[in-house]
């Protein structure tokens, strides 16, 4: 399994494409904010935390269809569902890498696009910690959307509009954390919460993922 | 005698064939009763004007359109363990209901909303709830109609529905801690203290019973159209093959 970890975070950083991108994507989205809504400070420190998690959860969104589809194609899903690891476990181990690729340079990257969009001080570390919780959770959750999707033609489409409901829960737990924290509030609730979604997707949906990929593969 | 006899497609179909047409009139009478006696034969509301009276179409939509996934996720489960095909057709036959039933409640919500609340949309908790439940249906709808084998579609849908149904209420929850409500609290409960006025009560509770029955007619007979569909299918494939 970590051979496979590893394979998948080598194939995301030297062809290209993937590792990178997720991150490019949420620069953009961080700068295209203040176009939208003004450059005004006040403005900006209010909404940071929503936009920040939203424009992580957008770009976590963007790589998920090359999850299993590269491997769907050139036939090596069904080498690794026969292989002696579990399923399961090559489900896991695909959603790991992706974090590794997507999420962490996401959570590393985050405090600097805060800069950009003048999240106020303590909300640093929360944005932080918040999107290193959180995170795993979206890229298990896409791992069962990816999962569902991977035998269609133009998956990704579909994709969105079936994972994007179910990121809300960690949305919404993520994004209040930030703004508790940089409001100088007392995070643990949300947080607690951020954390038992993590948890609770990482024991139950790579079981989902796998029937789900069993099913594509017959 | 068991419930089981009717996951025989022949069976189903030959017991819905006399069923549906009185299940039908029976929701068409008791949707009439409830709807007129609701809207011409009951008080005002004193705060609320008339506009009260769009409880008998919200409050009845909203509960099928819960009900309906609750309907889908057995069907589903149904499917996965015991593998009867009219159960997983039964499913996707409640799904456009289920969608059409949560945009009515929507849209009677907002029709309300504007002259008492003063707008057509607030993000309250349950009004949100309800905009991310319209969204699963139409995931699982999208999922049913881009998958073209129909076991592997079925297959599917019914992991989507088990795993959609989790995060369902968990997005109800996290919308209640997200924001405080502006929507009133439950219209009917077996706690009488939280219900409406008797004059209000009865009728209501005829045009839910009207809904109810309103759905199960349009479940049954959705899923005759899906059986015979398939079948057809079936039969072109057999002329081609010959």
């Amino acid at each position: 399994m970590i051979r496979l970890v590893l394979r998948d975070v080598r194939l995301a950083v030297r062809a290209g494409g993937g590792f990178g991108l997720g991150l490019a994507f949420f620069l953009i989205v961080t700068v295209l904010v203040p176009f939208g809504v003004g450059p005004e400070g006040a403005v900006l420190t209010r909404i940071a935390p929503g936009i920040l998690w939203v424009g992580a959860l957008l770009a976590c969104l963007l790589s998920l269809d090359r999850m299993f589809a590269l491997d769907w194609e050139d036939g090596s899903l069904d080498l690794l569902a026969t292989a002696p690891v579990p399923l399961e476990g090559v489900v896991a181990a695909k959603a790991l890498a992706h974090w590794l690729t997507t999420g962490l340079p996401l959570v590393v990257a985050a405090p600097l696009f805060g800069l950009l969009l003048n999240l106020s001080g303590p909300g640093y570390v929360w944005l932080v910690v918040s999107l290193a919780l959180g995170t795993p959770a979206l890229s298990v959750i896409g791992a069962f959307g990816a999962a569902l999707t991977v035998g269609l033609k133009r998956g990704g489409l579909l994709l969105s509009l079936l994972v994007l409901p179910l990121y809300v829960p960690t949305l919404i737990f993520g994004a209040e954390a930030v703004r508790r924290g940089a409001e100088g509030l007392s995070v643990e609730t949300p947080l607690l919460m951020l954390a038992g979604i993590t948890a609770g997707t990482l024991a139950v949906l790579p079981f989902a993922a796998a029937a789900a990929l069993r099913v594509n593969l017959r | 005698m068991s419930i089981w006899r009717y996951a025989n497609p022949a069976k189903f179909m030959a017991t819905t064939e006399r069923l549906v047409p009185a299940l039908s009139w029976l929701a068409a009478v008791a949707l009439a009763v409830g709807l007129v006696w609701g809207f011409f034969f009951t008080p005002d509301d004193y705060r609320q004007g008339s506009t009260v009276k769009i409880i008998y179409l919200h409050v009845p939509a909203a509960l099928i359109a819960i009900n309906a996934w609750f309907m889908m996720l057995a069907a589903s489960l149904i499917w996965l363990i015991r593998r009867h095909h009219v159960s997983a057709l039964a499913a996707k036959a409640a799904a456009p209901v289920g969608v059409t039933m949560t945009l009515i409640a929507l849209v009677t919500g907002a029709v309300w909303g504007q002259p008492m609340w003063g707008t057509w949309w607030a993000w309250d908790p349950r009004l949100t709830s309800f905009l991310i439940l319209f969204l699963f249906y139409l995931g699982y709808m999208a999922l049913w109609s881009a998958i073209e084998d129909p076991d592997t579609a079925a297959d599917l849908t019914s992991v989507l529905c088990l795993v959609g149904s989790v995060f369902a209420v968990l997005s109800r929850y996290a919308v209640n801690f997200w924001n405080q409500g502006l929507h009133q609290g439950a219209s009917l409960s077996l706690d009488a203290e939280e219900n409406v006025a008797d004059v209000f009560y009865l009728p209501l509770l005829v045009a839910i019973g009207g809904f109810v029955l309103l759905f199960i007619a349009l479940v049954l007979q959705r899923t005759r159209t899906e059986i015979r569909a398939r079948r057809l299918h079936a039969l072109r494939l057999r002329e081609r093959m010959a």
